[in-house]
């Protein structure tokens, strides 16, 4: 049985395909709304995330099809110690297809492994996102109208934030990539990711930590939040925090033509300012994650049906 | 120093220094009731210095195992005091149930029955990893 539980999952042309099921379904909505008529994806979140439960929810919807889950772990059998190869198995002879959610890495994997229908990983942990990352390749094809050639400056939270490593490892796979790195030094991108990754598929990348000089040669700025939580001090916290607050005195010297990204929630890390700018494009990536998804969706349901 | 030669039973040749102990570990063999030599830092031609253990007893061993720890070991099978079988070792392309990984945040740090499997990713510095997490094994 099919499952997407990591990016790499997908290779390039199946990206490709899933891109334009997704422009297709933006310019011709009515052709989808009654392709999973009878269908029902089972959206079960061990723990809550509205924002990408509810794109899953909505993509379902629009594509004709019904919802069954739970939100969180407390209102699941979790709660009395079902493990999940046994929540996988039992969801399966309820529902078509399966989206996860849950705080264990590794544990949509699991799921896959035992359940009898597609399972979609909706983000285990800190580990993977891969529906995020489809999201952000289909912003950036919208916008820039191809994945190569590009220069994307991805900026703040470069250590833990899994977005970045798996868009990373994503846009690896396209040629005349050039990556800049913007972060403080104890937030930089992990060794194993610039070895495995950027170093093995010959990309060029460089580091700085002033994102106002990296500026003028971005193509695509993807920002991510400086969290508090991730410094031992706060006075280093206090220090950094301002450095990566985009603002519209930051992009005076900015491509006219830049694509802004964050895989949101926004905390202060984008000024409200930034929203009305053309360049803004964060709020267009949550509802291009909507397109993507009914894609996957369709795609995982058509494969399962063969 | 003298140790008996054995009867029905095997010999891990070609240990890498140091790393017997390791072995003895991971293949249980501290529950065996019979005799078992771990003999250290023995003169090699080849290797210079290597362990040797010896198990009076023909047990069914993990060649995973021994693969994972060290590929170099030869595993030679005794059968009534003569060299039966001589079995070289490849490097495992799984190992289900030989380490256990170590990240907290793995969906095996809370479901107990899982079995903790690693990949070989990397054959030439010989890295494992969790096909969970993909944390590295240590």
């Amino acid at each position: 049985m099919r499952s997407l539980i990591d990016i790499l999952d997908l290779s390039v042309s199946e990206i490709d395909d899933l891109i334009k099921t997704a422009n297709d379904i933006i310019d011709n909505p009515k052709a989808y709304s009654d392709r999973c008529r009878g269908k029902k994806l089972a959206t079960l979140f061990f723990e809550p995330s509205t924002r990408t439960r509810l794109s899953f929810e909505a993509a379902m919807y629009e594509l004709g099809g019904n919802v069954i889950g739970f939100s969180e772990a407390q209102s699941s059998s979790a709660s009395k110690g079902e493990s999940v190869a046994d929540t996988a198995k039992v969801i399966s002879c309820y529902a078509d297809i399966i989206a996860m959610r849950h705080p264990k890495e590794g544990a949509p994997l699991v799921a896959a492994m035992n359940a009898t229908v597609p399972v979609i990983n909706a983000g285990d942990g800190g580990h993977n996102h891969p529906t995020q990352t489809l999201a952000d390749l289909l912003t950036i094809q919208r916008e820039k109208g191809s994945f190569e050639n590009l220069t994307v400056g991805f900026c703040g939270d470069l250590k833990f934030g899994r977005t970045v490593h798996s868009l990373i490892c994503a846009l690896s796979r396209y040629s005349g990539i050039k990556v800049i790195l913007i972060s403080p030094e104890e937030l930089k991108l992990p060794s194993y990711v610039k070895k495995d990754v950027l170093a093995k598929n010959g990309i060029y990348y460089e580091q700085t930590q002033d994102l106002e000089s990296a500026m003028p040669q971005l193509d695509i700025l993807y920002m991510t939040r400086v969290q508090r939580e991730r410094f031992f001090n706060e006075e280093d916290y206090l220090r950094l925090k301002d450095s990566y607050i985009l603002d519209p005195r930051k992009l005076k010297n900015a491509k006219s033509d830049l694509c802004i990204m964050h895989p949101l929630p926004r905390v202060n890390e984008i000024s409200v300012a930034v929203d009305s700018d053309p360049r803004a494009c964060y709020f267009k990536q949550v509802l291009y994650g909507k397109y993507i998804r009914m894609a996957l969706i369709l795609k995982l349901l058509e494969e399962a049906g063969k | 120093m003298n140790i008996d030669s054995i009867n029905n039973g095997i010999v891990l040749d070609h240990i890498t220094a140091g790393l017997s102990m390791r072995l003895y570990d991971l293949l249980g063999l501290d529950s065996l009731d019979c005799s078992v030599a771990i003999i250290k830092n023995v003169s090699s031609k080849k290797l210079g210095k290597k362990d040797i253990i010896k198990i009076d007893a023909d047990i069914p061993v993990n060649l995973d195992v021994i693969g994972y720890v060290d590929p170099g070991i030869t595993v030679n099978f005794i059968r009534e005091g003569k060299l039966y079988e001589k079995k070289s070792i490849a490097i495992p392309e799984n190992l289900i149930n030989v380490i256990k990984c170590k990240n907290p945040r793995c969906i095996t740090s809370v479901e107990q029955e899982l079995n903790h499997v690693f990949k070989l990713t990397d054959r030439k510095n010989r890295i494992y990893r969790c096909i969970y997490c993909e944390t590295k094994a240590q």
